[in-house]
């Protein structure tokens, strides 16, 4: 174990209050079980998990609800024992208020435990475990909320695990307390990550504002040669990927490429310890820890269950504190309105801050734009936001693509600088979805266009087909035999005409 | 004198032969500006421009037969593309090609279609599935919602469904903010 010193200072940043203190002075807390869970079929990034359970059908806590559709995708276990009440369209926290499939679990009460199969890491293949994450339903808990399992399993040689315990962004205390709480399972966890990276040595990369985490993943490290710990400043965003690998490395990872191809690879602290719980535990991926915090009047971390009400939270934490106030997911620098407390607690949900108007609202006017270049030198990815901002603003999508667009984190530094109060984030992320839509777009357009020129080739070969076949059928009789035919038809024309008179004679006789 | 005859001669004959050697090496296969168009329009194959497809569209423009505000699936956006593409003033749509709807796909009431097939064989996507004396449905990816399947319904099964906003499909919105609210805060 060591304690590196030596740090790379990234460009830009910025350094606010971190009003992390409020919610660190309570230890984690535990709510009673809620009348019901509502878990959404997409907490992930990728494809929709696939139901696999039948309405009114009875689970048993850790038994899998959906499973990952493909690869990139991500399963959905149940977070307690209970009924499977319904599949229906429900509120999620997304920053469109819109709804989405969720699964309604109504708790029996009794909470019990499906059959655990812990995994003996030791002694089965590498592959063959990472296999058996990929059912976990484990994602990236940082937010970013990727499929773990893609990320233990690439090609490239890995040779440092970074451990993402930075969490920079203010207000935000989970990952914090985790490692105040967890120590011990956070730091076996680093032991069986480094074993199924096949890596050789493990940085824990943490904020200089967490001095008793520090101190206690540090004695806890004392004997393991391969792990250290490496004190990052305060300074948002500090947290970020690859501000961290550089802030700790001193390399800077090159536009469109992977850290893996660096070798490294890293994962958040939470990420860690539900690796740890699968694994040794033979827990899925089932609960998390949040921090509810701002304006509550008993700011608090809580680990919850997926599905858990996030109003039960509130009224947990001391209720809201003003009737019409809202509410943010995620930190106050990234994070985004919540359309209702009426939402579940995802996979995504480190934090909810009960928010200042002011952190909702831009209530400062908004002014030109005075080219004073402050934002770029808070971009802590040494972009141009005040061009980004021009062309974002006048929908010249192209231009700002070429000025790097899809490069912006959205960390927030730019709008926090700026002295016109422009939101700049906001345009930043219209322009992006703009162009991913029109991306889409483009995409359609060409299967239309390939399947609509198959058709018509079709339709041609068709019709050159039966015109062949016409053309066949012509061939193969000749004039002989065709004038055979028609005088056989003629004699037998004739034949009748002759009968139907005689016929005709005979009926006039009687 | 006779050196620089030979001189300019040889020249000529060098630069001939690149010249002629390139026409027939590089020699680009059809237009490629039709390709260009192409790419532009939005591959509805909906026939609003007048045109049997966004193909004959294409070839059309580049003839200069069509004018460039012919393609409502478009909108606005692919006229101005358009234009800027083949360096001419943009100008509205034009109307008597249609209106802009928003993005819709063709939804077959299954229970009333008698299986007549007539709509698979206008589908310019082969986006309906079916055959004769059995019910059709339509393959939701692949519909590109050009309408060409309705006209030749029978009993009138299929409609037009726009498709709804969902967590999917949800874009990030042009930033607004309240005038009102503004103008207090500077006049203060």
């Amino acid at each position: 174990m060591n304690i590196i010193d030596t740090i790379f200072k990234f460009n830009g940043g910025i350094k606010a209050d971190t009003k992390k203190s409020v919610s660190t002075v309570r230890p984690i807390k535990k709510i009673k079980m809620p009348k019901q869970l509502i878990l959404p079929l997409r907490q992930h990034v990728g494809k929709v998990a696939k139901l696999k359970v039948n309405i009114g059908e009875k689970v048993l806590k850790g038994q899998l609800l959906a499973e990952a559709d493909g690869n990139v995708s991500a399963a959905i276990h149940a977070p307690t024992s209970g009924t499977v009440a319904s599949l229906e369209k429900q509120l999620i926290p997304h920053p469109s208020g819109l709804p989405d499939y969720c699964v309604t679990l109504i708790p029996d009460g009794k909470d019990t435990w499906i059959e655990k199969k812990p995994i003996n890491w030791k002694k089965i293949d590498r592959k063959e475990t990472i296999k058996k994450i990929s059912e976990s339903g484990i994602v990236g808990l940082g937010g970013a909320t990727f499929p773990t399992h893609l990320k233990l399993n690439n090609n490239n040689e890995v040779k440092t695990l970074i451990v993402n315990a930075a969490e920079c962004e203010p207000y935000i205390t989970c990952d914090d307390m985790l490692m105040r709480e967890k120590s011990a399972e956070l730091v076996e966890g680093i032991r069986l990550a480094l074993h199924l990276l096949g890596a050789q040595n493990a940085i824990i990369g943490i904020e200089d504002n967490k001095p008793e985490a520090i101190e206690k993943l540090a004695l806890l490290i004392k004997n393991d040669a391969n792990i250290s710990i490496k004190i990052v400043p305060t300074i948002y965003p500090s947290g970020d990927a690859k501000r961290l690998i550089y802030l700790i490395t001193g390399i800077q990872i090159a536009k469109g490429k992977r850290s893996t191809e660096y070798g490294m690879q890293m994962f958040n602290v939470a990420t860690i310890v539900a690796l740890y719980k699968f694994i040794h535990c033979g827990e899925p991926s089932i609960t998390r820890i949040i921090t509810i915090t701002g304006k509550v009047r008993t700011p608090n971390n809580y680990e919850v269950l997926f599905g858990t009400p996030l109003s039960d939270l509130i009224i947990d934490a001391g209720g809201k504190a003003s009737k019409n106030g809202s509410f943010i997911m995620g930190g106050p620098m990234m994070g985004y309105k919540l359309p209702s407390v009426n939402v579940p607690v995802t996979k995504a949900m480190n934090c909810v801050i009960d928010a200042e108007p002011e952190m909702i609202e831009n209530n400062n006017p908004v002014l030109p734009c005075i080219r004073c270049a402050k934002c770029a030198e808070a971009c802590p990815v040494n972009l141009q936001p005040q061009e980004l901002f021009w062309f974002s603003q006048s929908n010249q999508f192209e231009k700002a693509e070429n000025y790097n667009l899809f490069d912006c984190i959205e960390c927030g530094c730019c709008s926090y600088v700026c002295p016109s109060n422009i939101p700049l984030v906001q345009y930043y992320r219209y322009a992006k979805s703009e162009i991913i839509s029109d991306r889409y777009a483009k995409e359609e357009a060409d299967i239309a266009r390939e399947r609509n020129d198959f058709r018509l080739e079709r339709l041609q070969r068709e019709k050159e087909e039966r015109a062949k076949k016409i053309a066949e059928r012509k061939a193969n009789t000749s004039s002989d035999e065709k004038s055979k035919v028609i005088d056989e038809k003629r004699k037998a024309i004739t034949e009748a005409l002759e009968r139907v008179k005689q016929e005709g004679v005979s009926e006039k006789n009687d | 004198m006779l050196t620089s005859v030979l001189v300019v001669l040889f020249l000529a004959l060098l630069i001939g032969s690149i010249l002629g050697f390139s026409s027939i090496k590089f020699k680009v296969d059809g237009d490629p500006i039709i390709d260009k168009i192409d790419s532009i329009l939005p591959q509805t194959q909906c026939g609003q421009c007048s045109y049997p497809g966004c193909k004959p569209y294409a070839t059309a423009i580049a003839k200069g037969e069509a004018d460039i505000n012919q393609c409502p699936p478009g909108g606005e956006d692919g006229v101005r593309k358009l234009a800027e593409l083949m360096g001419v003033e943009y100008k509205p749509l034009n109307e008597e090609h249609g209106a802009i709807k928003p993005k819709s796909i063709a939804v077959i009431d299954e229970d009333t279609c008698i299986g007549c097939t007539l709509c698979i064989q206008a589908c310019p996507v082969d986006a309906i599935l079916g055959s004769a004396k059995h019910m059709h449905t339509i393959i939701e990816k692949e519909c590109t919602g050009c309408e060409l399947c309705l006209p030749p319904c029978p009993v009138d099964c299929i409609d037009m469904i726009a498709i709804q906003e969902n967590t999917e499909n949800w874009k990030w919105k042009y930033p607004v903010f309240n005038i009102k609210n503004q103008k207090q805060r500077v006049s203060h």
